[in-house]
């Protein structure tokens, strides 16, 4: 009997193509669009954690004061000293690289550009914590380190924006005023969670401290965990270290902050998510109006068909049957439907996740669960259709004009 | 109609059949009481004016509808007290209809029309095609089977709802005013067709008509008047 109905659903579709077409708009519209939504969302929450994966996984930051602030009115808390940086290399367990750091800002100049940036003085240890690339040139030598010499790496939107295709490494460029020579170009990170990651210089940390800080403190240290540690451990183990170096007495409040990059992801992350569920949700309202679509255009169907029905049930088809095949011209309807929303939001996705720069990611399960609400749209809204077909007098039917 | 010398039960046997529309006082009583017994392979002419109950009793016989009162055998069995999925099957097993207005599915092809019973009794592909074939070369539309209904003249939109009524080779053809839509000419194709049916392939005929020209074709002509049968008489042919 099933095979009897969709028999029948198919021929009634293929009859009426047009109008199956236009019924099933509601229901391809509906779909495309949740896919597409949800499937760049979820591109976009990736882009975010790789993002700041490329941050440093598990890398615990280490900064004076309470929290992102320097805190309160009173005191600047005090910078870091090389020996804090010592300590934690020595005694604290599950580290895999300590990197200084200190910041500035300046004006790059190569001839005649200009380029406003971000000095950052560290250790070649830099490169370990926040897994960058030296793509062109070199990193830092031992003895450039040891002695603070005027070398530096650039970031690509610095060598884009200064030297302007010509070939960086190994030119000399003046930056705040003292010339220094360019040994290699980073890796390109892309916009992180922070800003433009490539629009930094970077230079030996003495060579930091000596011409632009004026002082040997370090303003931060990256500490990067061992994979195979917990980084919350490491944590909770950095600050009591540090507690018990700077002399805070049990019960007072800590004049550092520990800050882990997982929590950041976690955060960034858990926003897109929602946003994507938000964005979601209001397509699959437009999946529902495309159910309502269905419904209406079948009940208009039925109407139109009476006399159809008048016929199928005078040579002998029972009621059930009848509301079987409207329900499975419902069904196949908003399955094809769903079959073609797909296909539209694989080709949208593909289009637009370029332009949004967020990877394209296939999700099975999304594509899964929308095709199949479009059928379930299919059988409760084609269900009330149906039985009105059902429930009609094959008489009255048959004079129907 | 002189009595049958060989007893044999009628096939369709209405006994004080009564048929009421509307409740209260706006209620209609459209048949008062039929007594009406049709033998297998009988060709019956149904006459009467407009109102007379021939219409409601035809709904009856074809089981389209059931009686407010009074008995229906059908070969021996009760119909008045089978439900509507009961009826379905009845018709399917033992019914064919032909309607005045051709009432052909439209935008299908003929031979899908004359399939059509046949998919609801669940025949394969191939039985349907075999046997959708041989109901339209009956009716002499056989090269004509993939048209549509919009392609055919109304005789052989007719010819093709025969071919569709007598398919599933039923025992009793239902046929309400067949040629009320039909020129003459194609008028005495369709009788002719029919009263071949009947003759040589032992369908029962039941036919409504208007017209005394296609009342002839008939064994026994009933005359239908304000809700009762008037008389019965043997026709032309009998």
């Amino acid at each position: 009997m099933l095979g009897t109905t969709v028999i029948l659903a198919f021929r009634a579709i293929n009859r009426h193509k047009l109008r199956s077409f236009l019924t099933t708009l509601g229901i391809i519209i509906g779909v495309a669009a949740v896919v597409t939504m949800v499937t760049l969302g979820n591109g976009a929450t990736a882009a975010v954690r790789e993002q700041i994966s490329s941050l440093g996984a598990n890398v615990l930051q280490l900064r004076p004061g309470q929290g992102f602030g320097r805190g309160g009115g009173g005191p600047r808390p005090p910078d870091f000293k090389e020996r804090d940086l010592t300590a934690i290399e020595n005694q604290l367990t599950g580290v895999r690289a300590v990197a200084p750091v200190v910041q500035s800002s300046g004006t790059a100049i190569y001839e005649g550009n200009n380029w406003s940036t971000t000095v950052y003085g560290t250790t070649s240890a830099y490169s370990e914590v926040q897994q960058w690339k030296v793509a062109d040139g070199r990193l830092f030598l031992p003895d450039e380190e040891e002695a603070g010499k005027s070398v530096c790496i650039i970031g690509n939107t610095v060598r884009t924006n200064l030297f302007q295709g010509t070939e960086p490494v190994g030119q000399r460029m003046r930056i705040k005023g003292v010339s220094c020579q360019v040994v290699g170009v980073l890796a390109t990170r892309g916009q992180g969670g922070f800003g433009d990651q490539d629009d930094v210089v970077v230079m030996p940390i003495k060579f930091v401290q000596r011409r632009f800080t004026g002082d040997r403190d370090i303003s931060q240290i990256m500490v990067a965990v061992d994979d195979a540690y917990d980084t919350s451990t490491v944590q909770a183990s950095l600050e009591e270290l540090m507690r018990e170096r700077r002399k805070i007495k049990a019960g007072d409040q800590d004049n550092f902050n520990v800050f882990d990059t997982k929590q950041i992801s976690d955060t960034l992350t858990g926003t897109t998510t929602i946003l994507t569920q938000i964005v979601g949700a209001v397509a699959a309202i437009s999946l529902l109006v495309g159910g309502i679509g269905i419904m209406n255009i079948m009940l208009v169907s039925v109407t139109e068909r009476t006399r159809e029905i008048g016929i199928r049930l005078a040579i002998g088809a029972v009621a059930r049957e009848v509301l079987m095949q409207f329900l499975v011209e419902a069904i196949v309807l908003s399955c094809l439907g769903g079959l073609i929303g797909l296909f539209l939001a694989l080709i949208a996705s593909v289009a637009i996740a370029p332009l949004m720069q967020v990877p394209f990611l296939f999700d099975v399960k999304v594509n899964a669960i929308a095709f199949l609400f479009s059928a379930a749209i299919g059988v409760v809204f084609g269900y009330f259709p149906a039985r009105r077909a059902a429930a009609l007098n094959p008489i009255d039917a048959l004079r129907h004009e | 109609m002189a009595a049958d010398p060989i007893i044999s039960l009628p096939i369709i046997s209405l006994r004080g059949v009564t048929k009421i529309y509307g409740e209260g006082p706006t209620a209609f009583q459209a048949l008062k009481g039929v007594d009406l017994d049709i033998q297998q392979g009988d060709f019956v002419a149904v006459m009467g004016p407009s109102g007379s109950g021939k219409s409601t009793t035809m709904n009856i016989l074809g089981c389209l509808d059931v009686p407010s009162g009074g008995t229906y055998l059908f070969k021996g069995h009760h119909v008045e007290t089978l439900d509507r999925d009961q009826r379905a099957l009845l018709r399917r097993r033992y019914l064919g209809f032909v309607f005045q207005g051709f009432n052909l599915l439209s935008r299908t092809t003929a031979l899908e029309n004359v399939e059509l019973p046949l998919l609801y009794r669940g025949e394969d592909k191939k039985l349907r095609y075999e046997m959708g074939m041989a109901a339209l070369d009956k009716v002499g539309l056989k090269d004509w089977w993939d048209h549509t209904p919009a392609e055919l003249s109304g005789g052989q939109q007719q010819r093709v709802a025969i071919a569709r009524a007598i398919v599933t080779q039923p025992d009793v053809l239902v046929a309400d005013e067949p040629t009320g839509n039909l020129d003459s000419q194609r008028s005495i194709e369709i009788m002719e067709l029919l009263t071949d049916l009947n003759r040589n392939s032992g369908i029962t005929v039941l036919m409504v008509t208007h017209e005394p020209d296609m009342a002839a074709y008939a064994r026994t002509i009933v005359h239908f008047r304000d809700g009762l049968v008037e008389s019965i008489e043997a026709g032309v042919t009998a």
